[in-house]
């Protein structure tokens, strides 16, 4: 007897959507966390520091997520707790994250003209109120644009978290895939509803951009 | 508690792990000269005169940058093997890598063309220079001169995302360190190890695009100024 794709498969699938939207928020608020004091340590004074963290985004920038997630997942096994694959792919997703947003956050601490600075030094305000009354809002401006960029990136990220069991969409959509066998149909779907989750924030980006652009022509 | 690491049963392996990078290597050189070859295509029709083929390249591009890589290559493989085309496992990463990596290309080359001043472009057609001669030098070289850099960093994630190929069991450096955890054991140990070879790919693809880079535009290399 054939199986084929149904509703209630759908609604699976939906279910799976679902959890790649948690697993996207998990990942984007740790990984924002993070990525704030990678952010915070490569614009540092001490040299050092700033040598350390650049090391950190090299290594993590160089590393397949995938490799990270496994790492994770059987590092944390290692402590002999079974770990959940939910926590597995969330701390993967936040170190990843992590290197990315503090060297995109970087470009955009430095962007902010020179200037800036030294009028807040002139008015003696103190290293971290000039970096947080005058320096952050304004790169907070120029953030926006490429940080829900990387949202997109992070979202689409998160179907690697299917490898080691979590069941979010890529991984709904294998399953029913086993059974039904029509992966054309059942991929489509997928790929579809990552689309309508992906697609917004992508347009959203770019308005930003756009907007950014003609306020600072 | 106590976990004693064990990286010695690994060495054994060794031979294994180079064939797998060395397979890692392959998928990337292939899949960054056609998406380079067909991003570039796509660049120039999506600025060209053809609205509906500007349009196909639009949506063709969008559909790849909205949806993961590992969606895409599932969707290729098992696919086309339900369609009745069993394709090979490589030859469906590279398939799917080329078609993932000439959509960002595309955007990347289109962002470069989009720096080349109109008068430029005029000059060079008043001086008679034909169609092809000022895409090719007007246009294209000073574009991807320009955005170079973009380009190889993407070229980079392109190589690290080719380890998504393990799920379809292409065996790459992934997929190899996946049967390796299942012979040993030693699974932490195992993706340890991968790690820094990963991290020696990348800084080889960084080194040979650098050296691409050199060779490819002679005036950065003989002014040293930026275009």
């Amino acid at each position: 007897m054939d199986i084929v794709f149904n509703w209630s498969y759908f609604g699976y699938l939906l279910y799976g959507a679902m959890w790649t939207l948690v697993l996207s928020a998990c990942a984007f608020v740790l990984g924002g966390a993070a990525g704030f004091l990678v952010m915070l340590a490569r614009t540092a004074q001490s040299r050092l520091i700033r040598q350390i963290a650049l090391v950190y985004v090299e290594i993590i920038q160089g590393t397949p997520l995938l490799v990270l997630l496994f790492i994770a997942y059987f590092g944390l096994g290692v402590f002999g707790i079974e770990v959940p694959p939910l926590v597995a792919a969330a701390i993967s997703l936040m170190i990843n994250a992590s290197a990315f947003l503090g060297e995109i956050w970087k470009g955009c601490v430095e962007a902010v003209p020179r200037t800036q600075r030294e009028a807040a030094e002139c008015l003696a305000l103190t290293r971290w109120q000039a970096f947080v009354d005058v320096i952050l809002p304004q790169a907070a401006r120029i953030a926006t644009p490429p940080t829900v960029g990387f949202m997109v990136q992070m979202l689409k990220n998160t179907s690697l978290a299917s490898v080691v069991g979590f069941v979010e969409l890529t991984r709904a959509a294998q399953v029913i895939n086993n059974s039904t066998i029509q992966p054309f149909l059942v991929f489509g779907i997928a790929g579809t509803m990552y689309f309508v989750l992906c697609y917004p924030l992508t347009a959203w980006s770019r308005s930003l951009e756009r907007t950014l652009n003609v306020g600072r022509r | 508690m106590r976990y004693d690491f064990d990286f010695a049963v690994l060495l054994d392996y060794w031979p294994d792990f180079l064939a797998g990078a060395w397979v890692t290597l392959q998928l990337t050189f292939l899949a960054t000269v056609f998406g380079m070859a067909i991003g570039t295509l796509c660049a120039i029709g999506a600025r060209g005169k053809r609205r509906w083929l500007a349009r196909a390249i639009g949506i063709y591009v969008e559909i790849i940058r909205n949806t993961p890589f590992l969606i895409q290559i599932f969707f290729l493989y098992f696919g086309l093997a339900s369609a009745g085309l069993r394709l090979p496992v490589f030859t469906a990463a590279v398939i799917a890598m080329v078609f993932n990596v000439a959509a960002y290309c595309s955007e990347i080359i289109r962002a470069g063309m989009d720096t080349v001043h109109p008068g430029q472009i005029e000059a060079a057609q008043s001086l008679g220079m034909s169609t092809p001669t000022i895409y090719w030098d007007v246009i294209l070289r000073p574009a991807i001169e320009r955005v170079y850099p973009a380009l190889t960093g993407q070229f980079v994630l392109m190589m690290l995302s080719s380890s998504v190929a393990s799920q379809i069991s292409t065996e790459e450096l992934t997929a190899v360190a996946n049967n390796v955890q299942s012979f040993t054991f030693r699974s932490l140990e195992t993706f340890l190890a991968i790690a820094p070879m990963y991290l020696a790919l990348a800084a080889l693809l960084k080194l040979s695009f650098w050296g691409i880079g050199l060779f490819a535009f002679p005036r950065r290399r003989r002014l040293g100024t930026a275009l």
